[in-house]
Protein backbone atom coordinates (compact mmCIF):
# COMPACT_ATOMS: atom_id res chain seq x y z
CA UNK A 1 0.00 0.00 0.00
CA UNK A 2 2.77 2.26 0.90
CA UNK A 3 4.45 1.68 -2.32
CA UNK A 4 1.54 2.87 -4.39
CA UNK A 5 0.71 5.89 -2.44
CA UNK A 6 4.00 6.90 -2.94
CA UNK A 7 3.89 6.52 -6.57
CA UNK A 8 0.44 8.12 -6.88
CA UNK A 9 2.56 10.91 -5.39
CA UNK A 10 5.54 11.07 -7.32
CA UNK A 11 3.63 11.94 -10.06
CA UNK A 12 1.05 14.02 -8.33
CA UNK A 13 2.16 15.88 -5.08
CA UNK A 14 -0.48 17.63 -4.71
CA UNK A 15 -3.23 14.58 -4.65
CA UNK A 16 -5.51 14.59 -1.58
CA UNK A 17 -5.48 11.94 1.50
CA UNK A 18 -9.39 11.66 -0.06
CA UNK A 19 -8.63 10.85 -3.59
CA UNK A 20 -5.80 8.46 -2.84
CA UNK A 21 -7.83 6.78 -0.60
CA UNK A 22 -10.61 6.76 -3.75
CA UNK A 23 -8.39 5.44 -6.32
CA UNK A 24 -6.96 2.33 -3.80
CA UNK A 25 -9.79 1.42 -2.47
CA UNK A 26 -8.59 2.18 0.89
CA UNK A 27 -9.41 4.55 3.79
CA UNK A 28 -8.38 8.04 4.37
CA UNK A 29 -7.44 7.90 7.83
CA UNK A 30 -4.65 4.98 6.48
CA UNK A 31 -3.62 7.09 4.09
CA UNK A 32 -3.25 9.74 5.78
CA UNK A 33 -1.38 7.72 8.63
CA UNK A 34 1.23 6.41 5.96
CA UNK A 35 1.76 9.81 4.43
CA UNK A 36 2.74 11.35 7.39
CA UNK A 37 4.96 8.37 8.72
CA UNK A 38 6.73 8.20 5.11
CA UNK A 39 7.31 12.04 6.05
CA UNK A 40 8.46 11.27 9.11
CA UNK A 41 10.81 8.50 8.27
CA UNK A 42 12.09 10.50 4.86
CA UNK A 43 10.85 8.37 2.83
CA UNK A 44 8.89 11.69 1.24
CA UNK A 45 11.45 14.28 1.51
CA UNK A 46 9.46 17.24 -0.50
CA UNK A 47 6.73 18.06 -2.46
CA UNK A 48 7.50 20.00 -5.45
CA UNK A 49 6.46 21.49 -9.19
CA UNK A 50 7.55 20.39 -12.63
CA UNK A 51 8.26 23.63 -13.61
CA UNK A 52 8.79 24.56 -17.46
CA UNK A 53 11.95 26.99 -17.16
CA UNK A 54 11.84 27.42 -20.69
CA UNK A 55 8.78 29.24 -20.91
CA UNK A 56 9.62 31.72 -18.47
CA UNK A 57 11.71 34.35 -19.43
CA UNK A 58 14.36 34.93 -16.21
CA UNK A 59 17.82 33.76 -17.13
CA UNK A 60 19.06 30.84 -15.50
CA UNK A 61 21.30 27.86 -16.95
CA UNK A 62 21.89 24.45 -16.13
CA UNK A 63 24.60 22.42 -16.16
CA UNK A 64 25.51 18.51 -16.17
CA UNK A 65 28.86 18.39 -14.59
CA UNK A 66 31.25 15.30 -14.81
CA UNK A 67 33.43 14.80 -12.04
CA UNK A 68 36.54 12.50 -12.10
CA UNK A 69 37.78 11.85 -8.24
CA UNK A 70 40.41 9.46 -6.97
CA UNK A 71 38.18 7.79 -4.00
CA UNK A 72 39.55 8.58 -0.21
CA UNK A 73 40.89 5.54 2.14
CA UNK A 74 37.86 4.55 4.02
CA UNK A 75 35.75 7.24 3.18
CA UNK A 76 35.69 6.32 -0.72
CA UNK A 77 33.81 8.28 -2.87
CA UNK A 78 31.62 9.80 0.12
CA UNK A 79 33.58 12.45 1.59
CA UNK A 80 34.00 14.44 -1.52
CA UNK A 81 30.75 13.93 -2.64
CA UNK A 82 29.72 15.65 0.93
CA UNK A 83 31.68 18.53 0.08
CA UNK A 84 30.01 18.77 -2.95
CA UNK A 85 26.62 18.75 -1.94
CA UNK A 86 27.55 21.47 0.46
CA UNK A 87 27.52 23.90 -2.47
CA UNK A 88 23.78 25.40 -3.03
CA UNK A 89 24.44 25.55 -6.63
CA UNK A 90 24.80 21.70 -6.78
CA UNK A 91 21.10 20.83 -7.22
CA UNK A 92 21.79 17.11 -7.71
CA UNK A 93 25.08 15.32 -6.93
CA UNK A 94 25.19 11.17 -7.85
CA UNK A 95 27.94 8.80 -7.79
CA UNK A 96 27.95 6.83 -11.40
CA UNK A 97 29.25 4.39 -13.03
CA UNK A 98 31.33 4.75 -16.14
CA UNK A 99 34.26 6.74 -17.47
CA UNK A 100 33.49 9.07 -14.82
CA UNK A 101 32.30 8.73 -11.10
CA UNK A 102 30.24 12.24 -9.77
CA UNK A 103 27.52 13.83 -11.90
CA UNK A 104 26.15 17.32 -10.72
CA UNK A 105 23.13 19.07 -11.89
CA UNK A 106 24.14 22.86 -11.19
CA UNK A 107 22.01 25.63 -11.50
CA UNK A 108 22.98 29.72 -11.75
CA UNK A 109 21.92 32.88 -13.25
CA UNK A 110 23.98 32.79 -16.07
CA UNK A 111 27.07 30.74 -17.61
CA UNK A 112 29.54 33.16 -15.75
CA UNK A 113 28.78 31.81 -12.44
CA UNK A 114 28.61 28.08 -13.72
CA UNK A 115 32.41 28.70 -15.01
CA UNK A 116 32.92 30.09 -11.35
CA UNK A 117 31.86 27.51 -9.15
CA UNK A 118 33.83 24.87 -11.29
CA UNK A 119 36.99 26.68 -11.23
CA UNK A 120 36.78 28.28 -7.82
CA UNK A 121 35.11 25.98 -5.74
CA UNK A 122 34.97 22.23 -7.92
CA UNK A 123 38.40 22.18 -9.12
CA UNK A 124 40.00 22.80 -6.20
CA UNK A 125 38.87 20.65 -4.08
CA UNK A 126 41.24 17.62 -3.49
CA UNK A 127 41.01 14.63 -4.80
CA UNK A 128 39.31 16.24 -7.65
CA UNK A 129 41.22 14.39 -10.67
CA UNK A 130 39.16 16.52 -13.81
CA UNK A 131 35.68 18.11 -14.86
CA UNK A 132 33.24 18.20 -17.94
CA UNK A 133 31.06 20.99 -18.09
CA UNK A 134 28.01 19.88 -20.21
CA UNK A 135 25.66 22.94 -20.51
CA UNK A 136 22.06 22.18 -21.34
CA UNK A 137 21.14 23.72 -24.11
CA UNK A 138 16.91 22.25 -24.74
CA UNK A 139 15.05 20.31 -22.99
CA UNK A 140 12.41 17.78 -24.07
CA UNK A 141 10.92 15.43 -21.13
CA UNK A 142 11.58 16.79 -17.66
CA UNK A 143 10.44 13.46 -14.99
CA UNK A 144 8.47 11.94 -17.36
CA UNK A 145 6.59 14.98 -19.12
CA UNK A 146 6.97 15.85 -22.25
CA UNK A 147 7.67 19.70 -22.61
CA UNK A 148 5.89 20.67 -26.22
CA UNK A 149 3.61 17.35 -26.69
CA UNK A 150 2.52 17.74 -30.07
CA UNK A 151 0.39 14.98 -30.70
CA UNK A 152 -1.96 16.71 -27.96
CA UNK A 153 -5.53 16.76 -29.05
CA UNK A 154 -5.34 14.52 -31.56
CA UNK A 155 -8.04 12.37 -30.06
CA UNK A 156 -11.48 12.44 -31.95
CA UNK A 157 -14.17 14.48 -29.34
CA UNK A 158 -16.30 11.36 -28.93
CA UNK A 159 -16.40 7.87 -30.50
CA UNK A 160 -18.90 4.91 -29.52
CA UNK B 1 -24.16 17.51 -72.28
CA UNK B 2 -27.18 14.87 -72.82
CA UNK B 3 -25.17 12.35 -70.74
CA UNK B 4 -24.50 14.98 -67.81
CA UNK B 5 -28.03 16.00 -67.59
CA UNK B 6 -29.25 12.79 -67.44
CA UNK B 7 -27.11 12.29 -64.26
CA UNK B 8 -28.33 15.58 -62.54
CA UNK B 9 -31.90 14.13 -62.66
CA UNK B 10 -31.54 10.71 -61.22
CA UNK B 11 -32.47 11.00 -57.50
CA UNK B 12 -29.49 9.04 -55.73
CA UNK B 13 -31.62 8.41 -52.40
CA UNK B 14 -34.12 6.20 -54.18
CA UNK B 15 -30.96 4.02 -55.42
CA UNK B 16 -29.69 3.96 -51.20
CA UNK B 17 -30.10 -0.09 -50.77
CA UNK B 18 -33.66 -0.78 -48.72
CA UNK B 19 -31.89 -2.51 -46.17
CA UNK B 20 -29.13 0.22 -45.60
CA UNK B 21 -32.10 3.55 -46.12
CA UNK B 22 -33.69 1.56 -43.49
CA UNK B 23 -31.10 1.85 -40.26
CA UNK B 24 -32.63 4.66 -38.77
CA UNK B 25 -29.63 7.48 -38.94
CA UNK B 26 -28.55 7.80 -35.11
CA UNK B 27 -30.80 10.61 -33.31
CA UNK B 28 -27.26 11.98 -31.44
CA UNK B 29 -25.52 12.37 -34.63
CA UNK B 30 -26.56 16.02 -34.09
CA UNK B 31 -25.33 15.94 -30.93
CA UNK B 32 -22.00 15.06 -32.11
CA UNK B 33 -21.96 17.65 -34.80
CA UNK B 34 -22.42 20.19 -32.00
CA UNK B 35 -19.61 18.54 -30.33
CA UNK B 36 -17.46 18.19 -32.54
CA UNK B 37 -18.03 21.89 -33.21
CA UNK B 38 -16.76 22.68 -30.01
CA UNK B 39 -13.64 24.27 -27.91
CA UNK B 40 -12.49 23.69 -24.71
CA UNK B 41 -15.03 20.35 -24.03
CA UNK B 42 -13.95 17.75 -21.61
CA UNK B 43 -14.99 14.75 -23.21
CA UNK B 44 -15.93 11.82 -21.58
CA UNK B 45 -17.61 10.29 -24.69
CA UNK B 46 -14.54 8.81 -26.05
CA UNK B 47 -14.58 4.99 -26.19
CA UNK B 48 -10.90 4.47 -26.41
CA UNK B 49 -7.86 4.37 -24.37
CA UNK B 50 -6.04 8.03 -23.79
CA UNK B 51 -2.62 6.30 -24.35
CA UNK B 52 -1.09 6.35 -27.05
CA UNK B 53 -0.08 2.71 -28.33
CA UNK B 54 3.19 1.13 -26.17
CA UNK B 55 6.28 2.65 -28.47
CA UNK B 56 7.96 -0.98 -29.10
CA UNK B 57 5.11 -1.90 -30.87
CA UNK B 58 5.11 1.39 -32.53
CA UNK B 59 8.51 0.65 -33.24
CA UNK B 60 8.13 -2.65 -34.80
CA UNK B 61 5.89 -1.49 -37.19
CA UNK B 62 8.07 1.39 -38.05
CA UNK B 63 10.73 -1.21 -38.57
CA UNK B 64 8.21 -3.51 -40.85
CA UNK B 65 7.98 -0.47 -43.14
CA UNK B 66 11.77 0.67 -43.29
CA UNK B 67 12.52 -2.87 -44.02
CA UNK B 68 9.71 -2.88 -46.73
CA UNK B 69 7.61 -5.63 -45.41
CA UNK B 70 4.34 -3.80 -47.09
CA UNK B 71 3.00 -6.68 -49.17
CA UNK B 72 -0.61 -8.47 -49.06
CA UNK B 73 -0.33 -11.21 -46.27
CA UNK B 74 -1.85 -14.91 -46.43
CA UNK B 75 -5.57 -13.98 -46.48
CA UNK B 76 -6.33 -15.30 -42.88
CA UNK B 77 -3.05 -13.24 -41.41
CA UNK B 78 0.45 -13.63 -41.04
CA UNK B 79 1.60 -16.84 -39.88
CA UNK B 80 3.60 -15.70 -37.04
CA UNK B 81 0.54 -13.47 -35.77
CA UNK B 82 -1.81 -16.48 -35.62
CA UNK B 83 0.92 -18.72 -33.96
CA UNK B 84 1.36 -15.84 -31.03
CA UNK B 85 -2.33 -16.16 -31.05
CA UNK B 86 -2.51 -18.98 -30.34
CA UNK B 87 0.35 -19.28 -28.10
CA UNK B 88 -1.79 -16.68 -26.35
CA UNK B 89 -4.70 -18.01 -26.07
CA UNK B 90 -3.37 -21.32 -24.73
CA UNK B 91 -1.77 -19.54 -21.91
CA UNK B 92 -4.09 -17.34 -21.21
CA UNK B 93 -7.49 -19.55 -21.39
CA UNK B 94 -6.05 -22.83 -21.88
CA UNK B 95 -7.86 -22.80 -25.25
CA UNK B 96 -6.85 -24.77 -28.16
CA UNK B 97 -7.20 -23.38 -31.72
CA UNK B 98 -5.69 -24.93 -34.84
CA UNK B 99 -4.47 -22.67 -37.70
CA UNK B 100 -7.84 -23.30 -39.77
CA UNK B 101 -10.09 -22.03 -36.38
CA UNK B 102 -7.95 -18.27 -36.32
CA UNK B 103 -8.93 -15.18 -38.60
CA UNK B 104 -6.48 -11.87 -38.36
CA UNK B 105 -9.66 -9.17 -39.06
CA UNK B 106 -9.81 -5.32 -39.35
CA UNK B 107 -10.46 -4.94 -35.48
CA UNK B 108 -13.43 -6.78 -34.26
CA UNK B 109 -15.68 -4.50 -36.20
CA UNK B 110 -14.95 -6.77 -38.95
CA UNK B 111 -15.39 -9.64 -37.24
CA UNK B 112 -18.36 -8.90 -36.05
CA UNK B 113 -19.73 -7.80 -39.12
CA UNK B 114 -18.37 -11.15 -40.92
CA UNK B 115 -19.68 -13.42 -38.26
CA UNK B 116 -23.22 -11.71 -38.66
CA UNK B 117 -22.92 -12.41 -42.54
CA UNK B 118 -21.58 -15.70 -42.36
CA UNK B 119 -24.43 -17.22 -39.81
CA UNK B 120 -27.39 -14.89 -40.92
CA UNK B 121 -30.01 -16.02 -43.26
CA UNK B 122 -32.56 -13.51 -44.13
CA UNK B 123 -35.03 -13.50 -41.10
CA UNK B 124 -32.85 -14.81 -39.03
CA UNK B 125 -33.32 -14.25 -35.55
CA UNK B 126 -30.07 -12.91 -33.16
CA UNK B 127 -30.51 -12.24 -29.51
CA UNK B 128 -28.62 -9.12 -28.18
CA UNK B 129 -28.66 -7.44 -25.28
CA UNK B 130 -30.08 -3.98 -24.78
CA UNK B 131 -28.23 -1.59 -23.79
CA UNK B 132 -25.15 -2.90 -25.95
CA UNK B 133 -22.36 -1.51 -28.36
CA UNK B 134 -23.81 0.18 -30.88
CA UNK B 135 -23.17 -1.68 -34.15
CA UNK B 136 -24.45 -4.81 -33.16
CA UNK B 137 -28.00 -4.27 -34.28
CA UNK B 138 -26.92 -2.72 -37.65
CA UNK B 139 -24.40 -5.46 -38.21
CA UNK B 140 -27.14 -8.15 -37.98
CA UNK B 141 -29.28 -5.70 -40.05
CA UNK B 142 -26.77 -5.27 -42.85
CA UNK B 143 -26.65 -9.55 -43.04
CA UNK B 144 -30.74 -9.63 -43.51
CA UNK B 145 -31.32 -10.95 -40.02
CA UNK B 146 -33.31 -9.47 -37.20
CA UNK B 147 -32.23 -8.25 -33.88
CA UNK B 148 -34.25 -9.16 -31.20
CA UNK B 149 -33.11 -6.89 -28.13
CA UNK B 150 -32.66 -8.83 -24.71
CA UNK B 151 -33.62 -6.24 -22.06
CA UNK B 152 -31.84 -5.66 -18.97
CA UNK B 153 -31.56 -3.07 -15.90
CA UNK B 154 -29.46 -1.41 -13.32
CA UNK B 155 -30.97 -3.38 -10.93
CA UNK B 156 -29.28 -6.56 -12.16
CA UNK B 157 -26.16 -4.95 -13.17
CA UNK B 158 -27.63 -4.87 -16.86
CA UNK B 159 -26.85 -8.64 -16.57
CA UNK B 160 -28.27 -10.96 -18.99
CA UNK B 161 -29.83 -14.56 -17.69
CA UNK B 162 -30.75 -17.71 -19.68
CA UNK B 163 -34.47 -16.78 -18.04
CA UNK B 164 -34.43 -13.31 -19.99
CA UNK B 165 -32.95 -14.82 -23.30
CA UNK B 166 -35.21 -17.97 -23.04
CA UNK B 167 -38.74 -16.68 -24.15
CA UNK B 168 -37.24 -14.49 -26.70
CA UNK B 169 -36.53 -17.55 -28.70
CA UNK B 170 -38.08 -18.79 -31.62
CA UNK B 171 -37.62 -21.50 -34.25
CA UNK B 172 -35.94 -18.26 -36.38
CA UNK B 173 -32.89 -17.92 -33.63
CA UNK B 174 -30.09 -18.38 -34.80
CA UNK B 175 -27.12 -16.89 -33.08
CA UNK B 176 -26.42 -15.06 -29.74
CA UNK B 177 -24.74 -12.01 -30.03
CA UNK B 178 -22.91 -10.45 -26.74
CA UNK B 179 -19.75 -8.52 -25.85
CA UNK B 180 -18.39 -8.75 -21.87
CA UNK B 181 -17.09 -6.71 -20.45
CA UNK B 182 -19.81 -4.46 -21.87
CA UNK B 183 -19.32 -0.83 -23.68
CA UNK B 184 -21.62 1.20 -22.26
CA UNK B 185 -22.22 -0.25 -18.98
CA UNK B 186 -18.79 -1.86 -17.98
CA UNK B 187 -21.06 -4.77 -16.87
CA UNK B 188 -19.13 -8.18 -16.65
CA UNK B 189 -21.15 -11.69 -16.36
CA UNK B 190 -20.75 -13.53 -13.15
CA UNK B 191 -19.56 -17.17 -14.76
CA UNK B 192 -22.87 -19.55 -13.40
CA UNK B 193 -24.82 -16.73 -15.74
CA UNK B 194 -23.12 -17.61 -18.87
CA UNK B 195 -22.29 -20.99 -17.82
CA UNK B 196 -26.89 -21.52 -17.89
CA UNK B 197 -26.51 -19.33 -20.82
CA UNK B 198 -24.50 -21.66 -22.85
CA UNK B 199 -26.40 -24.55 -21.67
CA UNK B 200 -29.61 -22.48 -23.09
CA UNK B 201 -27.84 -22.00 -26.48
CA UNK B 202 -26.92 -25.67 -26.58
CA UNK B 203 -30.39 -26.90 -26.23
CA UNK B 204 -31.60 -24.61 -28.75
CA UNK B 205 -28.80 -25.14 -31.07
CA UNK B 206 -27.44 -21.32 -31.22
CA UNK B 207 -24.72 -19.49 -31.72
CA UNK B 208 -23.21 -17.63 -29.55
CA UNK B 209 -20.91 -14.65 -31.30
CA UNK B 210 -18.90 -13.41 -28.13
CA UNK B 211 -17.15 -10.13 -28.30
CA UNK B 212 -14.71 -9.82 -26.29
CA UNK B 213 -12.66 -7.16 -26.97
CA UNK B 214 -12.12 -5.65 -23.15
CA UNK B 215 -11.37 -8.60 -21.82
CA UNK B 216 -7.94 -7.54 -20.55
CA UNK B 217 -10.07 -4.46 -19.15
CA UNK B 218 -11.82 -5.94 -15.35
CA UNK B 219 -11.29 -5.00 -12.35
CA UNK B 220 -11.12 -7.27 -8.94
CA UNK B 221 -11.69 -9.88 -11.07
CA UNK B 222 -11.01 -12.43 -13.66
CA UNK B 223 -12.01 -12.34 -17.29
CA UNK B 224 -14.38 -15.43 -17.81
CA UNK B 225 -13.80 -16.64 -21.04
CA UNK B 226 -16.97 -18.20 -22.93
CA UNK B 227 -15.52 -20.25 -24.77
CA UNK B 228 -13.99 -21.93 -21.61
CA UNK B 229 -17.53 -22.80 -20.36
CA UNK B 230 -18.47 -26.39 -20.47
CA UNK B 231 -20.13 -27.35 -24.31
CA UNK B 232 -19.28 -23.99 -25.45
CA UNK B 233 -15.99 -24.25 -27.37
CA UNK B 234 -17.89 -26.01 -30.57
CA UNK B 235 -19.98 -23.20 -30.82
CA UNK B 236 -18.75 -20.46 -30.12
CA UNK B 237 -17.42 -17.64 -32.51
CA UNK B 238 -15.08 -15.54 -30.27
CA UNK B 239 -14.13 -12.29 -31.36
CA UNK B 240 -11.01 -10.23 -29.85
CA UNK B 241 -8.68 -8.11 -30.52
CA UNK B 242 -5.44 -5.20 -29.35
CA UNK B 243 -7.31 -2.26 -29.41
CA UNK B 244 -8.25 -1.94 -25.39
CA UNK B 245 -5.82 -3.93 -24.12
CA UNK B 246 -2.68 -3.01 -25.83
CA UNK B 247 -4.44 0.53 -26.77
CA UNK B 248 -4.19 -0.06 -30.10
CA UNK B 249 -7.40 1.16 -31.35
CA UNK B 250 -6.56 3.35 -34.96
CA UNK B 251 -4.21 0.16 -36.12
CA UNK B 252 -7.65 -1.56 -36.92
CA UNK B 253 -6.47 -4.75 -35.88
CA UNK B 254 -8.65 -7.84 -34.18
CA UNK B 255 -9.44 -11.82 -34.80
CA UNK B 256 -12.33 -14.57 -34.95
CA UNK B 257 -11.62 -17.50 -33.71
CA UNK B 258 -14.05 -20.65 -32.80
CA UNK B 259 -15.69 -23.60 -35.11
CA UNK B 260 -13.43 -24.22 -38.54
CA UNK B 261 -16.53 -24.62 -40.66
CA UNK B 262 -17.99 -20.98 -39.52
CA UNK B 263 -14.23 -19.37 -39.47
CA UNK B 264 -13.73 -20.57 -42.98
CA UNK B 265 -17.01 -19.07 -44.17
CA UNK B 266 -15.99 -16.19 -42.28
CA UNK B 267 -12.51 -16.04 -44.42
CA UNK B 268 -14.34 -16.52 -47.65
CA UNK B 269 -16.65 -12.66 -46.94
CA UNK B 270 -13.10 -11.69 -45.89
CA UNK B 271 -10.61 -12.79 -48.77
CA UNK B 272 -13.41 -11.21 -50.96
CA UNK B 273 -14.14 -8.00 -49.20
CA UNK B 274 -10.70 -7.03 -47.27
CA UNK B 275 -8.01 -9.74 -48.67
CA UNK B 276 -5.77 -9.22 -45.49
CA UNK B 277 -5.12 -6.89 -42.36
CA UNK B 278 -2.81 -4.02 -43.29
CA UNK B 279 0.17 -5.62 -42.71
CA UNK B 280 2.05 -3.23 -40.35
CA UNK B 281 -0.32 -3.95 -37.94
CA UNK B 282 0.00 -7.21 -38.10
CA UNK B 283 3.41 -7.28 -37.02
CA UNK B 284 2.67 -4.85 -34.45
CA UNK B 285 0.38 -7.22 -33.21
CA UNK B 286 3.05 -9.45 -33.22
CA UNK B 287 4.83 -7.32 -30.85
CA UNK B 288 2.35 -6.88 -28.70
CA UNK B 289 1.69 -10.44 -27.82
CA UNK B 290 4.63 -10.95 -27.31
CA UNK B 291 6.17 -8.29 -25.63
CA UNK B 292 2.79 -6.03 -24.22
CA UNK B 293 2.24 -7.46 -21.16
CA UNK B 294 3.73 -5.23 -18.81
CA UNK B 295 2.41 -1.71 -20.36
CA UNK B 296 -1.19 -3.30 -20.53
CA UNK B 297 -1.35 -4.33 -17.01
CA UNK B 298 0.39 -0.63 -16.17
CA UNK B 299 -2.65 0.77 -18.08
CA UNK B 300 -5.53 -1.31 -16.46
CA UNK B 301 -3.71 -0.44 -12.72
CA UNK B 302 -4.22 3.21 -14.21
CA UNK B 303 -7.49 2.81 -15.39
CA UNK B 304 -8.62 1.43 -12.11
CA UNK B 305 -7.56 3.98 -10.43
CA UNK B 306 -9.93 5.99 -12.73
CA UNK B 307 -12.71 3.97 -12.05
CA UNK B 308 -13.08 4.30 -8.57
CA UNK B 309 -12.54 8.30 -8.58
CA UNK B 310 -15.28 8.06 -11.32
CA UNK B 311 -17.79 5.91 -9.78
CA UNK B 312 -17.39 7.71 -6.14
CA UNK B 313 -17.30 11.03 -7.64
CA UNK B 314 -20.92 10.40 -9.88
CA UNK B 315 -22.27 9.11 -6.37
CA UNK B 316 -20.93 12.11 -4.55
CA UNK B 317 -22.44 14.18 -6.89
CA UNK B 318 -25.76 12.71 -6.83
CA UNK B 319 -25.90 10.37 -9.71
CA UNK B 320 -26.58 6.32 -8.98
CA UNK B 321 -23.67 4.52 -10.26
CA UNK B 322 -23.49 0.98 -9.77
CA UNK B 323 -19.90 -0.28 -9.69
CA UNK B 324 -18.55 -1.13 -13.36
CA UNK B 325 -15.86 -4.33 -13.05
CA UNK B 326 -14.81 -4.06 -16.81
CA UNK B 327 -13.68 -1.82 -19.61
CA UNK B 328 -13.37 1.78 -19.23
CA UNK B 329 -17.23 2.91 -18.99
CA UNK B 330 -19.54 4.23 -15.88
CA UNK B 331 -23.31 4.18 -16.52
CA UNK B 332 -24.60 6.43 -13.92
CA UNK B 333 -28.64 7.02 -13.74
CA UNK B 334 -29.85 10.60 -14.31
CA UNK B 335 -33.36 9.35 -13.83
CA UNK B 336 -33.21 11.90 -10.64
CA UNK B 337 -32.82 14.83 -12.66
CA UNK B 338 -36.26 14.23 -14.52
CA UNK B 339 -34.23 15.01 -17.91
CA UNK B 340 -34.17 12.89 -20.86
CA UNK B 341 -30.67 11.09 -21.73
CA UNK B 342 -30.68 13.53 -24.49
CA UNK B 343 -31.30 16.03 -22.82
CA UNK B 344 -28.90 15.77 -20.13
CA UNK B 345 -26.10 15.13 -22.42
CA UNK B 346 -26.97 18.38 -24.67
CA UNK B 347 -27.61 20.71 -21.50
CA UNK B 348 -24.19 19.37 -19.81
CA UNK B 349 -22.70 19.91 -23.26
CA UNK B 350 -23.97 23.80 -23.36
CA UNK B 351 -23.32 24.88 -19.71
CA UNK B 352 -20.85 23.21 -18.72
CA UNK B 353 -18.73 21.97 -21.53
CA UNK B 354 -18.59 18.38 -20.61
CA UNK B 355 -19.41 16.01 -22.81
CA UNK B 356 -21.01 12.52 -21.84
CA UNK B 357 -22.84 9.84 -24.64
CA UNK B 358 -26.79 9.96 -23.86
CA UNK B 359 -27.36 6.15 -22.84
CA UNK B 360 -30.13 5.66 -25.08
CA UNK B 361 -27.63 5.74 -28.51
CA UNK B 362 -26.85 2.25 -26.75
CA UNK B 363 -30.47 0.80 -26.84
CA UNK B 364 -34.02 1.30 -25.29
CA UNK B 365 -32.67 0.28 -22.40
CA UNK B 366 -30.06 2.63 -21.62
CA UNK B 367 -32.66 5.57 -21.47
CA UNK B 368 -31.96 7.14 -18.48
CA UNK B 369 -28.35 6.89 -18.27
CA UNK B 370 -24.81 8.52 -19.83
CA UNK B 371 -21.78 6.68 -20.66
CA UNK B 372 -18.92 8.26 -19.05
CA UNK B 373 -15.91 7.15 -20.36
CA UNK B 374 -12.83 7.60 -17.72
CA UNK B 375 -10.19 6.96 -20.30
CA UNK B 376 -8.80 10.06 -19.53
CA UNK B 377 -6.84 11.91 -17.20
CA UNK B 378 -7.18 12.57 -13.64
CA UNK B 379 -7.41 15.76 -13.63
CA UNK B 380 -9.89 16.52 -16.22
CA UNK B 381 -12.12 13.77 -14.73
CA UNK B 382 -11.56 15.61 -11.32
CA UNK B 383 -12.91 18.91 -13.59
CA UNK B 384 -15.74 17.16 -15.22
CA UNK B 385 -17.04 15.51 -11.80
CA UNK B 386 -16.63 19.59 -10.41
CA UNK B 387 -18.26 21.21 -13.77
CA UNK B 388 -21.02 18.30 -13.45
CA UNK B 389 -21.81 19.00 -9.76
CA UNK B 390 -22.40 22.66 -10.58
CA UNK B 391 -24.59 21.68 -13.69
CA UNK B 392 -26.65 19.51 -11.04
CA UNK B 393 -26.68 22.06 -8.03
CA UNK B 394 -28.23 23.97 -10.41
CA UNK B 395 -30.91 22.34 -10.91
CA UNK B 396 -31.40 20.91 -6.90
CA UNK B 397 -30.62 17.44 -7.65
CA UNK B 398 -27.53 17.08 -6.04
CA UNK B 399 -27.69 14.76 -3.18
CA UNK B 400 -25.05 12.14 -2.69
CA UNK B 401 -26.22 8.96 -3.85
CA UNK B 402 -26.47 5.69 -2.90
CA UNK B 403 -22.94 4.24 -3.91
CA UNK B 404 -23.73 0.40 -4.80
CA UNK B 405 -20.78 -2.18 -4.90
Amino acid sequence: MLNKILRLLEDDGRLTPEQIATMLGTETSQVKELITQAEKDGLILKYKAVVNWDKIAEEQVWAIIEVRVTPQMKAGFDAIAERIYKFPEARTVMLVSGTYDLAIIVTARNMHEVASFVTHRLAPIEGVQGTTTHFLLKRYKEDGVVLDDKNKGMRQKVVL
Amino acid sequence: MTINSKIQNINCCDHIARRVGDIAPSGIRKFFDLLASMDGVISLGIGEPDYPTPYHIREAAISSIENGYTMYTPNSGIPELRQELSKHLKNTYNLDYADSQILITVGVSEAMDLAARALVNPGDEVLIPDPCYVSYSPCVVLAGGVPVMIPTCEEERFEISAEKIEPLITEKTKALLIGYPANPTGTIMPREKLEEIVKLANQHGLIIISDEIYSRLVYDCEHTCIATLPGAYENTVFLGGFSKAYAMTGWRIGYAVGPASIIAAMTKIHQYTIMSVPTMSQVAAVEALRNGETSAAEMVADYNRRRLVMVKGLCDIGLSCFKPQGAFYAFPSIKNTGMTSEDFAHNLLMEEKVAVVPGNAFGRCGEGYVRCCYATSLKELYEALERMERFLKKRGASQAATFQV
